[in-house]
């Protein structure tokens, strides 16, 4: 579904990503794990067109949609709930949905897809009419996803969801990263926290400084001796 | 003071308000989208009145077509504003795009000297403007009545786009935060020249109002109420809307008040709003209605 190639960003005279090739098949989940600063931003921000791809390829469904711009890809499913959450603190609950599903038209089916980000976050539903900002972290992370969800994804890519949340919440995140994964839908999921990550993913890639060093099924990577000592700690 | 003086003064107060209202709602919502001071709105104010006026004097069309040309045309210069100032600058330093704003209000300002004439031309105003309503011991021109009603209904209708539509919704998110708003498939150019669009439509709303008040047209008359709609802007907190309206009300009535009290003082009628300006930000740096958020990187 989505296919890169060989991908380089720079951000002045820093080289922030050198040549990436990665692929999300339809269906998966694919992760991308790495230390701070490795480039896994870098990597989602060049794909929605943030930031500037300076070589490389990047395909969606066939299409080459290396530097287009950003309301391209979102019109074309390619969603992305960015690090940080990024919510609107000065709208509602309810606008910041609503701004989700901001391109499209088809009224019967934006209401469907907001009665499921409802099932999904019930809590949502509850604080329609609050201000965004007044949320908790886990409950601004929650809209993040559901807001992404109403932009009715093909890929979603979720960047670091889990970032500052409380273990518990953490947990809550990554359920409903799975059951939205059950109802068909592809994911791009970047994390730290590499073990909840790994066992969720179909597929992951471990990046470093700007390069792919590692590549395989979750499960292997999971046991692979490099992962274990860089990402997991050593106490397995 | 009689009942009568003090309504007169206070219908006075409540007009000149509601015409720095109208032109202060534009600095605050250029700066609430960009985080830029448009020193060239008072410039786009200055145009639309001259648009009003060639469209009545040379084009004899009847005075409301003239002001819906004027008002069009102005939001339309607005938008070509922002594209040539400001567009090409939006990634340079914050320095940059201010220092452009101000050379678009010199430029702006001398062209307007060169192509109009530096001498006052007198407004045109139509019969129906010009009628005295008296209200028992109370006598107002009409224009006093007609610009807050004005200006209330055009207040009534920004309040709806920005609250009530999805490109409402779309502004404050990209006020809010550019990438993230991107993200939604929202088109930031789009959205901020519906900004500057509708922030000269609103100047030119008031400049109209202005000259059918004030009918003497100079090319840099657009300076002095920029200037002081900009302190109404930043006394009411700037990027709110409400603030901007507040700040605008608070600087016409109490200039009028100033000159009501005595006329010895009406000489400093212009220095008041530098004034209240100071001692607002002693107290309040960030204006009555503005929040203690950080500025935006
Ligand atoms: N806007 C930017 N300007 C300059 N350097 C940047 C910018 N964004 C990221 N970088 C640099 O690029 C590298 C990769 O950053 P990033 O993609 O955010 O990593 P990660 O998400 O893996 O933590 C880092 O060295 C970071 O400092
Ligand atoms: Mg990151």
């Amino acid at each position: 579904m989505l296919k890169i190639n060989d991908l380089h960003v720079h951000y002045g005279g820093i080289h922030a990503l050198n040549g990436i090739t990665l692929e999300v098949p339809e269906n998966k989940i694919v992760t991308l794990i790495g230390a701070n600063g490795a480039g896994k931003s870098s990597t989602l921000k060049s794909i929605m067109g943030l930031a500037k791809t300076s070589h490389g390829t990047i395909q969606f469904n066939g299409e080459e949609i290396t530097g287009k711009p950003t309301t391209h890809m979102v019109s074309q499913g390619l969603i992305l709930v960015p690090e940080g959450r990024r919510i609107f603190s000065n709208l509602t609950v309810e606008e910041n949905l609503f701004l989700g599903s901001y391109l499209r038209k088809d009224k019967a089916e934006i209401n469907k897809d907001l009665n499921w980000v409802y099932e999904l976050f019930p809590r949502l539903k509850e604080r329609l009419w609050q201000m965004a900002g007044t949320l908790s972290g886990g409950e601004q992370q929650m809209l993040a996803v559901g807001r992404a969800l109403m932009s009715k994804p093909k890929l979603l890519m979720m960047d670091e969801p889990s970032l500052g949340l409380a273990p518990l919440i953490v947990k809550d995140i990554f359920n409903i990263i799975k059951e939205i994964h059950r109802k068909g839908m592809t994911i791009l999921l970047i994390e730290q926290n590499a073990k909840a990550a790994l066992e969720a993913a179909d597929y992951g890639y471990v990046l470093e400084t700007g390069i792919i060093t590692l590549e395989g099924p979750g499960k292997e990577l999971l046991v692979n001796d490099q992962v274990q000592r860089a990402y997991l700690g050593d106490h397995k | 003071m009689s009942l009568q003086t003090f309504l007169q003064h206070l219908v006075n107060g409540i007009s000149l308000g509601s015409l720095y209202a109208l032109l202060a709602i534009g600095y605050t919502m250029v700066y609430g989208i960009l985080r830029l001071i448009n020193f060239a709105h008072g410039d786009i104010f200055m145009l639309a009145t001259y648009i009003a006026f060639y469209s009545v004097t040379t084009f004899l069309l009847p005075w409301w077509a003239a002001f819906l040309i004027a008002i069009i045309l102005t939001a339309l210069l607005g938008i070509i504003l922002e594209r040539a100032a400001y567009r090409p600058l939006r990634s340079s330093p914050r320095i940059s795009i201010m220092i452009s704003a101000i050379g678009a209000s010199f430029l702006i300002e001398n062209l307007a000297i060169v192509i109009f004439g530096g001498r006052p031309k007198a407004f045109p105003i139509a019969p129906i403007f010009s009628k005295i309503l008296v209200v028992g011991d109370v006598s107002i021109s009409i224009v006093t009545v007609i610009i807050p009603i004005v200006t209330a209904i055009a207040l009534f209708i920004l309040n709806y786009i920005v609250n009530k539509t999805k490109t409402g919704m779309a502004m404050r998110a990209v006020s809010k935060d550019y990438d993230a708003a991107k993200l939604m498939g929202i088109n930031i150019n789009y959205i901020i020249s519906f900004t500057f669009g509708a922030g000269s439509a609103l100047a030119a709303i008031g400049g109209i109002l202005w000259g059918l008040k004030y009918p003497q047209l100079i090319p840099l008359m657009g300076i002095m109420p920029g200037l002081k709609c900009f302190i109404a802007a930043v006394i009411g907190g700037i990027g709110n809307i409400k603030g901007a309206v507040l700040g605008g009300f608070i600087l016409g009535l109490g200039e009028i008040a100033i000159v009501a009290s005595s006329p010895a003082l009406s000489g400093y009628r212009d220095a008041f709003a530098f004034v209240l300006l100071i001692v607002i930000l002693l107290f309040k740096p960030t204006g009555l209605m503005g929040k203690n958020s950080a500025e935006k990187v």
